[in-house]
């Protein structure tokens, strides 16, 4: 056990970050270049030179390029038409064409916005280039400069590892309690400390007093890694993440005790507890936001206590933000733990 | 025959008598397709946004307009100070604040130097690029409009076209996953545990002393996994494409042709994992962790392979589940042809018949 405690959290801190990554980079670019001229060799050199894209192949016609996609070989094809400087520059317009492989759409839709991008901007230094001895263009023009707060180079890993804390916790927190009334209850020893004159909720925190330090031990080693392996330093205050984890703990932790105390046999309470979990995880937007999800899932994801622990954990740890701004978390935590313990201490009964 | 067909009947009674077990066999791959399908999304829609403004000037209003009625973006409330930006973050209120420059639509007329900084949350990377890169369309369509018919000289039109899910919709990259998560689970962990459970309990020792042939026993342990696997397979399909509107642009067929072989792989698996131990625990264990975990993980049934680093990116070639999800994206989504996975099929074929073999010999008639 004790060695599950210190494992199970560096696995998955060390491993889980490398997996979870949505990040779109790497595109696979197939081009076919009809045109063959300075402008569109310029333009595929831009667009390699980006580092978003990489250029697998040059195909000759739109069928060959579709079949790498088919075959996953490149996700977005950029098509050249022929001609493609000549009529640019005679009739000051022409056209380009981006198709993308949307099965992940994500990818799809991000892809073509990069490449979309580059071309744009491509077009700006070529307008520029032809327009600049002719007469200076006289057109509403704006500048559009995204920026990125908290985690200004956008890397995964600084979005992932805080929330993944709160599942190693609530894996061990939440598991352990789940199996260890009904595992009493299968060796028999529960029958022993039913005589005994404990009270119910002596006997309740007595079980949960022990999770709460492992609670703590888990969360300094998830810190630890986020610091040495990720080179993530918490922006905010450290204890402030502590007094979260001892509410969160309770809540989780009495929510184990519950299944605990209605199981019947270790099996169950693991597959019972398994499902929770899992739902409180899906509904608690680790992957991916919760304000994308439809309604009715988002109002089901108030019930997850998973999802207030995230919001924690990646607003102080981002954000910096202090005990105030997590006012309303720390309320939804509480009531958890309250609801949870006192149906954990309702619902154990002494005598069968 | 007989005795085969009384054997299977048998097995069918102890899953359909046990309640958990007929939970988690029918219920929980809906349950998972469900959470799966509408939990993993990275569609932008009603994102909250805040705006500071101290143009107050046509411009600026015009965009702000744009921005309020487009699916993606929900004005949250206009900021008085610049400082007040960090405040809202901070709260986690909003995903993205929009400042305008001072004087904007002058500048925009005259100077050139009209300015809007899109200031997006980066804690989340995909949803910050999405909504920078969404608000910058957004805006630019303003600009184009302001040009009116008079275009801008030496334009470069840029169509495109998103093959397979026009409407980016996450649920078409995550069905194929979820099936083949699905099937595992109730192939591999289903089958070793109940097996694991008769030799626990030691009824496996009463069957194994019957006049049926061995082989005949294991195979009617089984059949009920692969009927319950495909009735699994056919209601995950019903929901994909009832409830979460994922086409089947494929042959049904060939969808049904390429599970049934990684239904083969899959039982081969549960039937190694059972011969290996004689404890239900151990079973379950080994099972969740050998084999969900990799498949949740590294099939790319969420998480594109292609991010990951070179030594995962090895082993997820050896996971079953990662050919059999993408010969399904390839069938279901591409609608492409049997012809067009020969690769994937060739791997599951092999696995299939690889691993088959090593169970069978593996399977042990005596218990010791």
């Amino acid at each position: 056990m004790p060695r599950m405690v210190i494992m199970f959290p560096m696995m998955v801190l060390l491993i889980f970050p490398l997996v979870a990554n949505f990040e779109v980079k790497n595109i696979n670019l197939s081009v076919i270049d009809n045109d063959r001229s300075s402008y569109s060799r310029s333009l595929i050199e831009k667009v390699r030179s980006t580092g978003y894209f990489k250029i697998t192949d040059i195909e000759d016609n739109y069928q060959d390029a579709l079949t790498s996609i088919e075959s996953d070989k490149s996700d977005v094809i950029l098509e050249i038409p022929p001609k493609f400087e000549r009529t640019l520059v005679r009739e000051m317009e022409t056209n380009l064409m981006i198709t993308a492989n949307a099965v992940n759409g994500n990818k799809g839709g991000l892809g073509t916005s990069y490449l979309v991008n580059i071309i744009m901007d491509f077009n700006d230094n070529i307008r520029t280039e032809l327009t600049n001895n002719v007469n200076k263009l006289n057109v509403p023009f704006l500048s559009i400069i995204p920026k990125y707060r908290f985690n200004p180079s956008l890397l995964y890993e600084v979005f992932m590892v805080p929330a993944l804390m709160v599942m190693v916790l609530s894996m061990i927190c939440g598991f352990l309690p789940a199996l260890n009334i009904v595992s009493e209850k299968e060796s028999g020893t529960i029958e022993q400390m039913n005589v005994t004159p404990v009270q119910k909720f002596t006997f309740i925190l007595a079980k949960l007093i022990p999770y709460w330090i492992i609670g703590y031990i888990v969360l300094t080693i998830c810190v630890g890694i986020a610091y040495f392996v990720w080179d993530i330093v918490p922006a905010g205050f450290l204890g402030t993440l502590y007094i979260f984890v001892t509410i969160f703990i309770l809540a989780i932790s009495g929510f184990g005790l519950v299944i605990s105390n209605y199981a019947i046999s270790v099996q169950q309470a693991m597959f019972m507890m398994f499902f929770f979990v899992l739902t409180f995880i899906f509904m608690s937007g680790l992957y991916t936001p919760i304000e994308n999800m439809p309604a009715w899932a988002q109002v089901l994801s108030n019930f997850s206590p998973l999802k207030y622990m995230i919001q924690v954990l990646r607003m102080v740890f981002l954000k910096g933000s202090d005990f105030k701004d997590l006012l309303p978390q720390f309320y939804a935590l509480t009531t958890f733990a309250l609801f949870f313990n006192s149906w954990a201490i309702y619902s154990y009964r002494k005598s069968s | 025959m007989r005795q085969f067909l009384t054997f299977t009947r048998k097995e069918f009674y102890h899953i359909f008598r046990d309640r958990w077990t007929m939970i988690m066999l029918l219920a929980f791959p809906v349950i998972m397709i469900i959470l799966f399908g509408f939990g993993i999304t990275t569609e932008i829609q009603n994102s909250k946004i805040a705006i500071y403004d101290p143009s107050k000037d046509i411009a600026t209003n015009n965009i702000a307009t744009k921005l309020e009625i487009s699916e993606y973006f929900m004005l949250e409330e206009y900021l008085d100070t610049p400082d007040q930006i960090e405040t809202k973050f901070k709260e986690g209120k909003v995903g993205m604040v929009v400042v305008f420059g001072e004087r904007f639509y002058e500048n925009l007329l005259h100077t050139g130097e009209a300015k809007v900084l899109l200031i997006a949350d980066g804690t989340d990377p995909n949803t910050a690029s999405t909504l920078t890169t969404y608000a910058s369309r957004i805006i630019m369509m303003y600009q184009q409009e302001l040009l009116g018919i008079e275009k801008l000289p030496y334009s470069i039109h840029t169509e495109v076209k998103l093959l397979y899910n026009p409407t980016m919709k996450s649920a078409y990259n995550i069905v194929p996953g979820v099936m083949g998560m699905v099937l595992i689970l109730i192939c591999a962990l289903m089958t070793s545990v109940s097996i694991a459970r008769e030799k626990e309990l030691g009824t496996m020792e009463v069957i194994l002393v019957s006049p049926m042939p061995p082989l005949l026993i294991v195979l009617s342990k089984v059949v009920p996994y692969f009927v319950i696997s495909l009735i699994n397979f056919t209601n995950v399909l019903l929901i994909a494409v009832f409830l979460l509107g994922v086409p089947v642009n494929g042959n049904l067929f060939s969808l049904y042709f390429v599970s049934i072989i990684f239904i083969f792989v899959s039982l081969a698996l549960g039937l190694l994992i059972s011969s290996v131990t004689d404890k239900q625990l151990v079973a379950l264990l080994m099972s969740a962790m050998g084999l969900m975990m990799p498949v949740v993980m590294l099939s790319g049934l969420m998480f594109p392979i292609e991010n990951m680093p070179i030594v995962l990116r090895g082993i997820a070639q050896i996971i079953p589940a990662k050919w059999y999800i993408e010969a399904i994206r390839n069938i279901m989504i591409k609608g492409l042809g049997l012809k067009d996975i020969i690769p994937e099929l060739s791997v599951l074929s092999l696995m299939a018949v690889v691993l088959i073999a090593a169970s069978l010999k593996k399977f042990k008639i005596r218990l010791e």
